[in-house]
């Protein structure tokens, strides 16, 4: 195990040049870690996985491999040719691909409507591109159905037809931005499975994570990124996974673990046969009830998409529902999202952007945002804009936001930041209940740590939680009772001190 | 640079540079028409600066100025109210036409007049209600209901403006308009302008108040915030406790009533009645909201600067120039304000965003970090 940061000569068949190859990329970018530095070598046919903590510039760098944006300095070789990129298109024709993390598919196009749309040129659209997704399928293993509905399909059968999408325009070097992150444990394995045929078939993976035992158990070659340069090159072989977390961390990991029990008996929020619908009369959350108790923290374990958005979103009255919702013995069914909030309730939401910022605007306003009704925010119907400014420096320096000051537009302040600003908002109002959705989703450790000790300190002086995230250490390091969501229902439960990540993840594949 | 230049000199460039390349474009169109851009514009501004020109400007500018803030109203949060026109239309006309009603001439005239402009707004509001009820119930989108009451509002004046209803003639003319406001209903001019002959129109007051209470209501209460945070990012507003549906009609209610006081200058203080000549500000007023980017006293200044352009483009026909080369100069004075001000957001962000940058790469994340002044 070499962890120089230059593993710059192919480790095997050296008259045969590296797939792709990257010589000291740098790359600066306003308000998050850019990559410098950065040196890369991976061998045609292999799984090569690129691993390094949230924000530590993995995506950046992928995004400069395909062309999204230009690097400052350094080259790029494919094939040991250089080559600029000025768009995607560049990359895709040089025959490299792209499979996002979130899938950008259209629900309502079958498989074949879905590959060749913005590839029509290639097969054309009808009999001779579903011969060629078929012949691709049955290359590789894939398993997909031209014909299919994509909104029939599973998560699993829609990450194969990105892959197939990303085939079909010819690509042989194929990029996978946290595969993973969507996927419950059995659907993993038989992803790996894939990924696998492929490089049989002599194609070369690039695969971003930052979920060791999974790049342990898949890749072929491990380069390792930190603070947005590459620290090390490993053989999976060779490296432990303590190991491989250390060089990614550069430290001791922190855990989330808060095993003394904090529970008590006064039950603070109580939610009894709740459901919510679409305006279609489907079904996103059916009949669910439970009781957090101050000082607990429910965590509540599912694949995406199986009703938990919908389900705080009812809770905070975002949303139309049916069901009773009682907040501290008091009845908040018929109120609105403002008046639960006034009653104690806190949201820490999943999309930052989408529902806890206002990005344009300076961060006292931000500071305001949730809160315009309280103190320091307002006086009666007055803003009071020194108040909460004042008020915002104070949140700044404990909750160790990094921003020049409290004038700077939220959307100048990294993720992780902005993080940290939206977590001490919330808590500078003590919330009887805290709804946390992926609170640290996208923070870098540090503040992931701190976040956590927010959260346990919080919850040492009664505050309820309701936490729902992507992350299973930190469900079942976090909560005092598991609950499974799955297809809006609650399917099981299951006690955070006995449970591991993998029979937590079956169950809620539904099959628990 | 300290902090308040990275975000100030951009924005403030913005709106001089904007109206250089204005000139510039004018200038061209100018040179193509054979005419010299210099005597232009040196005659426009030595006619357009005469105590007599300066009254008419400010007096042009109040309803500018009201229909400006109407539309920016909505604006700041994501309503495009193109409805000003038929909003203030029926207003001035039920103002009008209510005024002069004689069951109303008991009140004392200061009384009448409170309650002329209480009839504008309120009418303006409805108008205005009707398409934010429609957006809000059955969710049509407020550009085309307000266009559409635009056309409605406009035939419905003109129905009601005609002898058989609410309009009467005057002798010796063929024009029709509702019979004119009993004099202690006037409104008084105040002489603002040494050695013009002529006064500034009173209602400039209340365009003032208009544009202070803008400001404060925007600013400095609850209301206000809501009302820019559901502009700025509805989803956000809406997880903050804010009712979107519920924003959408007050906003539009209050455009409408602003909206409603925008003929009020000419009819309680220079034609004391409601006449066929009304309207067609209504666009003029988006124009003015986009160039005066919603502040209060950005929209002052934009509706100056207008009715200082049509006001000297007068002098250029007795100087054989065509007056369109305005309508040019307002016309690109817009767009390349939007332009300038998309640019100057735009390099005054990223520089915010390298100034946090340099704090999130300090050395060791772990020390406070100082910021270089």
């Amino acid at each position: 195990m070499s962890t120089d940061a230059a593993p710059a000569a192919p480790a095997a068949g050296a008259d045969e040049p590296p797939a792709v190859q990257l010589r000291g990329i740098t790359k600066r970018f306003p308000g998050v870690v850019a990559n410098h530095d950065i040196d890369l070598s991976v061998r045609r046919g292999t799984i090569h996985a690129i691993v390094g903590e949230n924000g530590a510039g993995k995506s950046t760098l992928m995004k400069t491999l395909y062309g999204m944006h230009r690097p400052d300095s350094g080259e790029i070789l494919i094939d040991g040719d250089r080559i600029v990129f000025h768009s995607p298109q560049q990359a895709i024709s040089a025959g490299i691909g792209m499979v996002h993390q979130h899938f950008m598919l259209a629900d309502n196009f079958t498989v074949l409507e879905n590959i060749v749309l913005g590839a029509e040129k290639l097969h054309g659209i009808g009999a001779a591109a579903a011969r060629r997704i078929r012949e691709l399928s049955r290359q590789y293993g894939l398993g997909v159905d031209p014909e299919a509905l994509v909104e029939d399909l599973g998560v699993g059968d829609r990450q194969r037809v990105e892959i197939l999408k990303v085939l079909y325009r010819g690509a042989r070097v194929l990029i996978l931005d946290e595969p993973t992150a969507v996927l419950v444990p059995q659907e993993v394995d038989e992803l790996f499975e894939n990924l696998r045929q492929l490089t049989r078939e002599g194609l070369t993976v690039i695969f971003i994570s930052h979920k060791l035992h999974e790049v342990l158990a898949v890749a072929d070659a491990i380069t390792v990124i930190r603070r947005g340069t590459t620290v090390a090159a490993v053989d999976p072989g060779e490296v432990t996974p303590r190991q491989l977390a250390a060089l990614m961390v550069g430290s001791e990991l922190p855990s989330p673990e808060a095993r003394e029990s904090t529970v008590t008996d006064v039950p603070v929020l109580a939610v009894a046969g709740l459901s919510v619908r679409t305006a279609g009369g489907r079904s996103l959350v059916e009949d669910v009830s439970f009781t957090i108790h101050r000082g607990e923290v429910v965590g509540i374990a599912g694949v995406e998409g199986n009703g938990q958005a919908e389900l705080i979103e009812a809770i905070m009255g975002m949303r139309p529902s049916t069901g009773r919702v009682t907040l501290d013995g008091v009845d908040v069914s018929e109120r609105g999202t403002r008046k639960r909030r006034e009653a104690g309730l806190g949201y820490i939401p999943a999309d930052r952007h989408r529902q806890g910022l206002l990005l344009d605007a300076p961060l006292w306003e931000n500071r305001m945002l949730g809160h315009q009704t309280e103190a320091p925010n307002a006086r009666g119907w007055l803003l009071n804009n020194r108040g909460a400014r004042r008020d915002t420096e104070r949140i700044v320096a404990e909750y160790d936001v990094r921003t020049p000051g409290a004038d700077v537009p939220a959307a100048a302040l990294s993720g992780g930041n902005q993080q940290k600003l939206i977590v001490g908002r919330e808590m500078s109002h003590t919330p009887k209940v805290l709804l946390a959705a992926h609170p640290t989703r996208g923070v870098d450790i540090g503040a992931q740590a701190a976040i956590w000790e927010h959260i346990k300190r919080a919850r040492r002086e009664g505050m309820g939680v309701l936490l729902i995230s992507a992350d299973l250490d930190e469900l079942i390091g976090l909560s005092d009772t598991l609950k499974v969501i799955f297809r809006g229902r609650f399917v099981a439960e299951a006690d955070p001190a006995a449970v591991t990540p993998e029979q937590l993840g079956l169950a809620m594949t539904g099959c628990g | 640079m300290s902090a308040p230049w990275v975000r100030l000199l951009p924005r403030l460039l913005a709106p001089v540079g904007a109206l250089l390349i204005a000139a510039a474009i004018s200038s061209i169109a100018l040179l193509i028409s054979n005419q010299d851009p210099a005597t232009a514009f040196s005659s426009m501004i030595e006619y357009g600066t005469r105590p007599e020109s300066l009254v008419s400007i400010l007096n042009r500018s109040i309803d500018l100025y009201i229909g400006g803030v109407a539309v920016a109203i909505g604006f700041r949060m994501n309503l495009f109210n193109i409805g000003v026109d038929g909003q203030y239309r029926l207003a001035s006309l039920a103002a009008a036409s209510l005024g002069a009603a004689p069951f109303l001439q008991w009140l004392p005239g200061v009384l009448r007049i409170l309650v002329i402009v209480l009839i504008a707004m309120v009418v303006g509001a409805f108008w205005a209600g009707v398409a934010a009820l429609l957006k809000v119930t059955r969710g049509v989108s407020e550009v085309i209901s307000t266009i559409m009451l635009n056309f409605i509002g406009g035939q419905l004046v003109a129905y009601l403006l005609t002898t058989n209803h609410l309009g009467v003639q005057a002798k010796g003319s063929n024009d029709v308009a509702t019979p004119l406001l009993p004099k202690d209903s006037w409104i008084s001019g105040i002489p603002l302008i040494p050695d013009a002959r002529s006064e500034v129109n009173g209602f400039i007051v209340v365009a003032v108040g208009v544009g202070v209470a803008y400001w404060f209501v925007l600013g400095r209460t609850r209301f206000g915030f809501d009302l820019r945070a559901s502009g700025q990012n509805a989803t956000s507003a809406v997880a903050s406790g804010v009712n979107a549906r519920r924003m959408v009609l007050y906003a539009m209610l209050l455009s409408g009533a602003v909206a409603g006081l925008v003929g009020m200058s000419q009819l309680l203080g220079e034609r004391h009645a409601h006449t066929t000549s009304v309207g067609g500000l209504g666009f003029t007023a988006i124009g003015i909201a986009l160039l005066g980017r919603n502040s209060p006293v950005g929209i002052a200044l934009a509706a100056l600067l207008w009715a200082f352009l049509d006001r000297s483009a007068l002098i250029l026909d007795l100087n054989e120039i065509p007056k369109e080369i305005v309508t040019i100069m307002q016309g690109t004075t817009v767009l390349a304000v939007v332009v300038a001000y998309e640019l100057a957001e735009r390099i005054s962000r990223r520089g915010q965003q390298r100034r946090a940058g340099a704090t999130v790469s300090e050395p060791d994340p772990r020390q406070p970090s100082e910021v270089p002044a």
